[in-house]
């Protein structure tokens, strides 16, 4: 069996890394761990080495770290070259990126220049016996999964789902730092970046919420809405959306659990007039919990159910704050 | 600009999606009844290209590899206001990923000649993977930008494109040749009329096999393709599956009492 080298792409803008690079490095952790590999974490950028405690901190044995000025702010072409230069020197066996706005736009053009397959959104990834990484990927809206497999190409590239893996930080590791050479003709061509504007970060991201209360068609407009977020502010939790709500205007575009929204694994996911359609579900099947309130008894959101609830939430979830309200007071709970 | 690719790909209606099955033996999906859409996402990518003909003339070129029965899903392309389309069809292309098949769009690109733009939705409602419009620009040495909300046309052939990213968005400067991803945000997809569904029968719809084509049969189909589907299961749905009784009020503090055991409150 091969010993793989194990690589991670570190997003960064602006000098803050994604969480998502450092949810892969626990994975990458691991696959090293079960089959003797190392774990190296790829770092570009113009002034990115401060960033490279965090990243052995979190499981890197090895950062590769390229600095310069065209590597700020992130664009396509640079960084596919500076990438591909670095995977035909040291071969790596594994290349893992986060399935982000970058990392969607980066993965294939790397994986299209060299030659080697990529699988998308993968959900969960296992080393098999020869070596092989089994991709786990969602497909027709979550509906089915499929193992995907790169038996022969090299290296074996995938993106993965923020919020699906976990971090594993640690004070006790060391690692080594390599600085990889900027070829000096870098193609710098192509558009030209000239404004990236991102908003402050919310308070709560929905993917890092421990409690998820989502709501469907089924809450039926805003002051319906109201309720949910009444609930999830009590519990200290995030609103998530399917598609119906967000399209209606009660809820954000990025409320929207599921294939072409969000992936979430809250301790407690509590959905609320969801039907339960395969595009939501594979967005939150990661949860601890689910707890479904639905008046339509068939709905198949109950398949999939830890707890189900049938009946009008208008009845259920006021009646459900005002017990939660008083237990968190810790007054005269029962 | 001259000309403009509209890349679409018919998928299975969603509204349909419920009644796919999984073959227990092939482990393939069966498809029968199911009828086939554009994507919606390439309709937004028509609606750019269409855009940018409307102000200042450009042919617009509908290309897509599926299989034949594919054709009516270009005819609604046409009708829209392609002014041709080409269907890139042969079964040696059959099982391609997404490496392969962006080889195969590529190679028609090519016959087709020179272009300024290539549009595309950012991704496809089956595959979903997003991963054909930045491997087909690469494969064809242009540059790409993805989930492109909004596009605005500059001097001369110049585009300023707004890309969306988590929290925000990249705004850039961009000249042809260019390949863009669009997503639903970008425009608002025009209908066709009666009419110009009738007068896009005329147009020229062609289909190329790899007689045209010509590319090796090691780089295409399922043999050309570098990933292969090593098993594909129906999702598991193991759980507990309790179904609370009472009045409301009852399964309120039932369920509550669920949240406390499990430390949250």
């Amino acid at each position: 069996m091969e010993k793989p080298q194990i690589w991670v792409f570190m997003e960064q803008r602006r000098g803050v890394l994604h969480e998502v690079g450092l949810e892969l490095l626990g994975k990458a952790r691991e696959l090293a761990e079960a089959s003797g590999g190392r774990v190296a974490a790829v770092l570009l950028g113009a002034n990115v080495a401060v960033l490279t405690d965090r990243v052995i901190a979190s499981g890197a044995d090895l950062v590769l770290v390229a600095e310069h000025p065209a590597l700020e702010p992130y664009r396509l072409l640079p960084y596919t070259a500076v990438l591909a230069q670095a995977c035909r020197e040291y071969q790596p066996s594994i290349l893992l990126f986060g399935a982000t706005a970058m990392g969607m736009e980066l993965a294939p053009r790397l994986a299209a220049r060299l030659h080697t397959g990529l699988s998308a959104h993968c959900i969960d990834l296992q080393l098999d016996g020869e070596g092989h990484l089994l991709q786990m990927v969602p497909g027709w809206g979550g509906g089915v999964v499929a193992t995907i497999k790169c038996p022969v190409h090299r290296p074996q590239m995938a993106t993965v789902m923020p919020g699906v893996m976990k971090k594993q930080e640690t004070s006790q590791r060391y690692g080594e730092v390599i600085h990889l050479t900027i070829p000096e003709d870098l193609d710098v061509s192509g558009p030209r970046v000239l404004e990236v504007y991102r908003e402050e970060p919310q308070a709560k991201p929905l993917e890092k919420a421990e409690v998820v209360v989502a709501g469907g068609v089924g809450i039926g407009g805003k002051e319906g809405w109201q309720l949910l977020e009444e609930l999830a502010g009590l519990l200290g939790g995030a609103v998530g959306a399917t598609r119906p709500p967000v399209d209606e205007g009660w809820a954000l575009e990025e409320q929207m659990i599921g294939a072409s929204g969000k992936t979430v694994r809250p301790r407690l996911y509590i959905g609320v007039g969801i039907s339960g359609m395969s595009h939501h579900l594979v967005g939150m099947d990661g949860s601890e919990m689910v707890v479904a309130v639905n008046s339509d008894p068939k709905a198949p959101i109950f398949e999939v159910a830890d707890i189900a609830v049938v009946g009008d939430y208008r009845e259920i979830i006021p009646p459900l704050a005002a017990e939660v309200r008083k237990r968190l007071k810790g007054g005269d709970a029962p | 600009m001259d000309r403009i690719i509209v890349c679409v790909k018919p998928v299975p209606d969603p509204k349909a999606w419920e009644r796919l099955r999984l073959d227990p033996v092939t482990k393939t999906l069966i498809r029968e009844g199911i009828p086939s859409v554009i994507n919606p996402l390439d309709k937004h990518a028509l609606e750019a290209a269409l855009t940018i003909k409307d102000a200042q003339a450009a042919e617009v070129v509908i290309m897509s590899m599926a299989p034949p029965a594919s054709q009516p899903v270009l005819r609604e392309a046409l009708a829209l206001g392609g002014d041709r389309a080409v269907l890139l069809s042969d079964k040696v292309f059959a099982g391609s990923d997404t490496l392969a098949t962006s080889r195969i769009l590529a190679a028609g690109i090519r016959r087709l000649g020179s272009f300024d733009l290539i549009c595309c939705g950012n991704f496809t409602l089956d595959g979903s993977t997003a991963q054909v419009p930045s491997q087909l620009a690469e494969l064809l040495g242009i540059p790409n930008i993805m989930h492109v909300s909004r596009m605005e046309l500059g001097e001369g052939k110049r585009l300023m494109v707004t890309q969306k990213i988590e929290q925000g968005y990249v705004r850039l400067e961009a000249e042809p040749p260019l390949l863009l991803s669009f997503t639903k945000e970008a425009n608002k997809p025009r209908f066709s009329s009666f009419l110009e569904i009738l007068a896009a029968e005329k147009r020229e719809l062609a289909i190329w096999t790899n007689a045209e084509l010509n590319l090796a049969e090691g780089s295409i189909g399922l043999k050309g393709s570098p990933t292969q589907m090593a098993d594909l299961l129906v999702r598991q749905k193991g759980r507990q599956g309790l179904r609370l009784e009472g009045t409301p009020e009852e399964m309120a503090h039932q369920l509550a009492d669920k949240i406390h055991q499990l430390g949250l409150i």
